[in-house]
């Protein structure tokens, strides 16, 4: 296989990029690591008139802390992130997401804001990046902007990217740093794409009872989902088990998943239902674990 | 810098510790370059989508796909292909374990699990079949099961550890582990 023909241009700095991007508009496409987009173009799904290849900008892999922000660089491999300490220690539920993307093999290419713009509703980055409440910097030749992630998906495979801009950086609150978490998937076998995959961020009181909750679903939706009705129904209580049932229950009641080729509708609302009270007492049981150990 | 599709590039990279510099169209892929312009065809090339793992090598020190990378895209870089691994005639540590377990049959994926495992075995001191099981979900075989290729990493791990024991004065046979039970 062989991609179609395609102009090739390597800008040196962002704002060559973005001013790329301006001249190319929709007939530009951006390439970084490529991981999703070189499938896409061997199998000639797609026929860009002209890559611009953004792989080699130096200026945009990084990870840094600044006040109360983790600031991942858009074209940070995905492996340097998942063996970043500091991801570890200030959202270790990224750290505890990144492993199930693809392999190791791929990972190592593969960079942290492509997965994000991909938008691909069962990729991990953004259903981890959607519990953690993070934010985007966008940038075009013309302004810098920041979208929550909450705002940027729109549907499958597209964000509110405009085809004159690109993403920079994605920004993570880490003032109060969420005790539970938890992330999980079901794929057929290891590196495939997650039938259903669940992320969540939850944080107790004195009590045991919940404070916060942001619990998230991949795979059942044309965008990753919040799980907003679990919300309601968990805050301030304790985590029984009959609780966890009826939380499981209301997380599928949120959502209407397709069926496909690799699962039925029914599937995937078993699955949202058994991986979302799965995240969840998971979470819970760290967040008690770790009150525990703070007092 | 800008590449028109119809024009060549001047791509120059370093294979196996060889500098080639060749003339490539800017959508030739990485793995048909190793094969057709460098003559490397110990690069295996399967489905050409980034799911068999077949075409693996190391770029920069890394196992990636070079089927998922454009040629030009590579420029400059330190490749290392399965041709690279056998120093001075004899065979890589990880060839003979592939060798002496019966880690391959047929033989078409064995380049691509060879430059995972170089990686793997780098950046982990002491895996355990779990973490090497992990690494090998990147890589499609037909013929072995994997019993015989986990067997075969997990044994250069040993002994390296063994020869690492050996050295600081403990006497521990380097071939202490036989050959693998079925």
């Amino acid at each position: 296989m062989k991609p179609a023909a395609f102009d090739y241009l390597r800008p040196s700095t962002v704002e060559e990029a973005c001013q790329y991007l301006q001249e190319y508009g929709e007939e530009g496409k951006l390439i970084a690591g490529g991981q999703s987009l070189v499938p896409i173009l061997n199998m000639r799904l797609s026929t860009p008139e002209c890559l611009i290849d953004i792989s080699g900008l130096e200026e945009l892999k990084y990870i840094r802390e600044e006040g109360d922000w983790l600031h991942i660089g858009a074209l940070t491999r995905q492996r340097d992130v998942e063996r970043s300490a500091l991801v570890r220690e200030k959202t270790p539920l990224l750290a505890e997401a990144l492993p199930y993307i693809g392999h190791m093999q791929t990972r190592n290419r593969g960079t942290f804001g492509g997965s994000l713009v991909h938008a691909d509703p069962t990729a991990e980055i953004p259903l981890s990046l959607l519990a953690l409440q993070a934010a985007v910097v966008i940038q075009s030749a013309e302004e810098t902007r920041e979208v929550n992630v909450e705002d940027f998906f729109i549907t499958y495979l597209t964000t509110d990217l405009m085809p004159n801009e690109m993403l920079r950086e994605v920004k993570i609150p880490t003032g109060s740093i969420p005790k539970g978490y938890s992330f999980q998937e079901y794929s057929r076998k290891h590196g495939d794409f997650a039938l259903v995959a669940a992320a969540c961020v939850l944080d107790v009181d004195e009590q045991e009872r919940i404070a916060s909750v942001r619990l998230t679903l991949g795979g059942v939706d044309a965008v990753p989902v919040l799980a907003r009705e679990v919300e309601g129904l968990i805050l301030g209580e304790k985590l029984t088990d009959s609780l966890l049932l009826e939380a499981g229950r209301a997380a599928a009641a949120d959502i209407d998943p397709e069926g496909d080729l690799h699962a039925s509708r029914e599937y995937r609302l078993h699955l949202a239902e058994v991986f979302a009270a799965r995240v969840l007492e998971t979470a819970y049981h760290r967040a008690v674990l770790g009150k525990g150990s703070a007092t | 810098m800008q590449v028109k599709r119809e024009e060549r590039y001047s791509l120059r990279l370093q294979v196996n510790g060889k500098r080639y510099e060749e003339q490539v169209e800017p959508r030739k892929l990485l793995s048909d370059f190793l094969r057709e312009d460098c003559g490397l065809t110990g690069t295996h090339v399967g489905c050409e989508h980034g799911v068999c793992g077949a075409c693996t090598v190391l770029v920069d020190g890394r196992a990636v796909r070079s089927c998922l990378i454009l040629a030009i895209q590579a420029e400059g870089a330190d490749i290392t292909t399965v041709e690279g691994l056998a120093q001075g005639g004899k065979p890589h540590p990880l060839q003979e374990a592939f060798s002496e377990c019966h880690a391959l049959q047929c033989g078409f994926c064995t380049p691509g699990i060879l430059m995972s495992s170089v990686e793997f075995l780098q950046t982990h001191a002491d895996p355990g079949k779990e973490e090497i099981a992990d690494m090998l979900s990147g890589h499609l075989c037909r013929c072995t099961g994997y019993k015989g290729i986990v067997e075969a990493v997990q044994q250069v791990a040993d002994r390296r550890k063994e020869g690492e024991k050996h050295e600081s004065g403990d006497p521990v046979s380097i071939c202490s582990r036989t050959a693998p039970t079925v």
